[in-house]
């Protein structure tokens, strides 16, 4: 190296050579600059009286200057770009979670002061006013939820199962993933409409059946079922199938004893996640359903109150004066239980999905 | 229990591509035979042929005969999962079932199956394919221990104990060592020479040391021309292919003149 060096033409790059380091930024910079640019804007804006909407936006744009000016003039202008790209970044981040904190603060904090003992175990049954629970409402979204958990997991798998592993794109299969992602976007209202005019057609006008409302959210739940589970089916390689194959294994039993259980983390991820999706659902529920002040265990018989209708219901429901702050923390602790249940799932569906994922052993 | 296979005026289509075109050749029963030639040229169509593999593709059909003791594979009665249950598959890239341990991938071809057997029939079964694939030593230890936790070599040769243990009369390679270092490929080559005397064996490799080293027959696969499918060369014994080939274009592959 040393030779070639002195064989060359002494150039510019060999007096000079290029330095490695630059100035930067100590990396509490941007909390300093975040500190400094929405105190000066809380500092004026307190004493023009702006607002809290009005000192936020301010101290984001001197942010979004300041902090971009100080690193071009101490650092060069590429992490200047950097650091101003970086901002938004993080800007855009913190927008889209505050609706979801404000959610979960503002029923929190609404929700919470109604929950108590009686609150879990009482049902509306002869309460006006005061007291009573939403045990009803509880069991009622548990019932129906169930039935549509046992009605679309089977069909939405073995679906999936027929699209991946024998429908491999014929027109058939074709047809019915164009069908399914047409389900995926159905109004949930038009969901319960199908159920009440099937339900009516069967039982006469004017039925009340909580199986309806099963169906219901089946409708609504076996699309999501089969895309989730398709796509598990599709990770699982080709591989493993011809592994299976290549020992003499029919093609059923290599479906039923390698493919699913390698995809099974995922499908029952897939079905949870369903399940806590359409736990929610109210349209639906509301036509079919309907909602009732007692507690009723017979889904074939009568209306039952769910989470959802009760929510709507206490907070729509007029009547005297004086009832009407019970019924909205009434509303409002249903709503806390109702997160709180769909939360739970999440949360479920990711232990699930993490104990029957393959294990490597390391 | 070894069986020999006669393949008579084979073509394979992927559809209406012609791939491989007019291969006859006879695999001895308890030889090694290795298939050579450059990529895409139909060695692994044809190896995937002779258990129905290829059927797996949609759109894979063969014209011709593949007769493996007497019995013609491509029958209309023929039940390919009988096939295969004969003529067993060792793939590329090893292959063994994430959700199983090591203890029931070796018994995967006998429990998919749906087999009944007693415990210390599974454990002899288990021990004497392990010891087959020169892996006992290794895993025996760990039997309940999932299979994706081996190293490369060692889910290979799991692999080849799986394929083993349900005692097959062929077993079929398709570049068993292309994703193996050279210690466990030289275990798996081995290997093949111990099987020998049991199974008769086909071997597709890239390799051709591999080939020189372990088959006694091999047959050379290349394209008539660009665009053209492929067909078989020559077939002959090892040692006429590696010292003197009747085809001029198999010494200009093996001695590297290709092209």
């Amino acid at each position: 190296m040393a030779q070639t060096t002195q064989t060359r033409p002494p150039g510019p790059d060999d007096t000079a050579s290029v330095p490695l380091t630059k100035p930067q930024l100590p990396g509490w910079a941007p909390a300093l600059a975040a500190v400094v640019a929405f105190g000066a804007a809380a500092l004026v804006g307190l004493l023009l009286g702006w607002g809290v909407v009005g000192i936020v936006a301010v101290g984001w744009i001197l942010l979004l200057i300041g902090l971009p000016a100080w690193s071009t003039a101490v650092e060069g202008s590429r992490k200047g770009t950097d650091r101003l790209v970086g901002t938004v970044v993080w800007s855009t981040l913190a927008l889209a979670l505050l609706p979801l904190i404000a959610v979960l603060w503002e029923v929190i904090s609404r929700g919470a002061p109604a929950l108590n003992a009686t609150f879990f175990t009482a049902s509306q049954s002869g309460v006006l006013g005061a007291g009573g629970g939403i045990y009803h409402a509880i069991m009622g979204t548990l019932i129906v939820t169930l039935i549509a958990t046992v009605i679309s997991v089977p069909i939405g798998i073995m679906a999936a199962i027929y699209l991946v592993e024998y429908g491999k794109k014929n027109r058939l299969s074709q047809v019915l993933t164009f069908l399914i992602d047409v389900m995926t976007g159905i109004p949930s209202i038009v969901a319960g409409l199908f159920a009440l005019a099937l339900f009516t057609l069967i039982f006469g006008p004017g039925v009340r059946m909580a199986v309806g409302g099963s169906i219901a959210l089946s409708v609504l739940m076996i699309p999501i079922v089969v895309r989730s589970t398709e796509e598990m089916l599709k990770l699982v390689p080709d591989e493993l199938r011809e592994g299976a194959y290549a020992l003499g294994v029919p093609k059923w039993r290599t479906i039923v004893k390698v493919v699913l259980p390698t995809a099974l983390g995922g499908i029952v991820t897939g079905a949870t996640l369903a399940v806590a999706r359409v736990a929610g659902e109210t349209a639906p529920l509301l036509l079919i359903v309907g909602t009732f002040r007692a507690t009723n265990f017979n889904p074939f018989d009568g209306a039952m109150a769910t989470l959802p209708v009760l929510i709507f219901s206490e907070a729509t429901r007029g009547g005297l004066q004086e009832y009407i702050p019970f019924q909205l923390e009434r509303a409002w602790g249903a709503a806390l239980v109702l997160i709180i249940i769909v939360m739970a799932l999440n949360l479920l569906a990711r232990v699930v999905g993490s104990y029957f994922s393959p294990k490597t052993g390391r | 229990m070894a069986k020999s296979i006669d393949i008579s005026d084979v073509n394979i289509y992927y559809g209406d591509f012609l791939a491989v075109q007019g291969v006859n050749m006879t695999v001895k029963a308890r030889q090694v035979t290795a298939f050579i030639g450059p990529s895409g040229c139909g060695k692994s169509t044809v190896l995937r042929t002779l258990n129905r593999m290829h059927e797996v593709i949609p759109g894979a059909r063969v014209e011709g005969k593949v007769v493996v003791d007497g019995q013609s594979l491509y029958d209309p009665s023929v039940d390919p999962v009988a096939v295969r249950r004969q003529i067993g598959m060792v793939f590329q890239r090893p292959n063994p079932f994430p959700t199983m341990s090591i203890y029931d991938n070796v018994l995967a071809g006998n429990k998919l199956n749906a087999k009944k057997m007693k415990k210390d029939e599974a454990d002899s079964i288990v021990e004497k394919s392990l010891k087959g694939a020169n892996l006992w030593n290794e895993v025996k230890d760990r039997l309940a221990k999932p299979g994706m936790g081996l190293s490369g070599g060692q889910q290979q040769r799991l692999c080849i104990a799986r394929a083993i243990a349900v005692e097959p009369q062929v077993l079929l390679m398709d570049e068993p060592c292309s994703a193996l270092d050279p210690i466990s490929t030289s275990a798996i080559e081995d290997l093949i020479h111990e099987l020998k005397s049991d199974y008769t064996i086909v071997i597709v490799t890239h390799n051709m040391q591999q080939a020189a080293r372990v088959s006694d027959e091999t047959g050379f696969f290349n394209l008539k021309a660009t665009g053209e499918p492929g067909q078989l060369v020559e077939f002959n014994s090892t040692t006429k292919m590696f010292s003197n080939p009747d085809e001029p274009a198999t010494e200009a592959y093996i001695s590297g003149r290709f092209g």
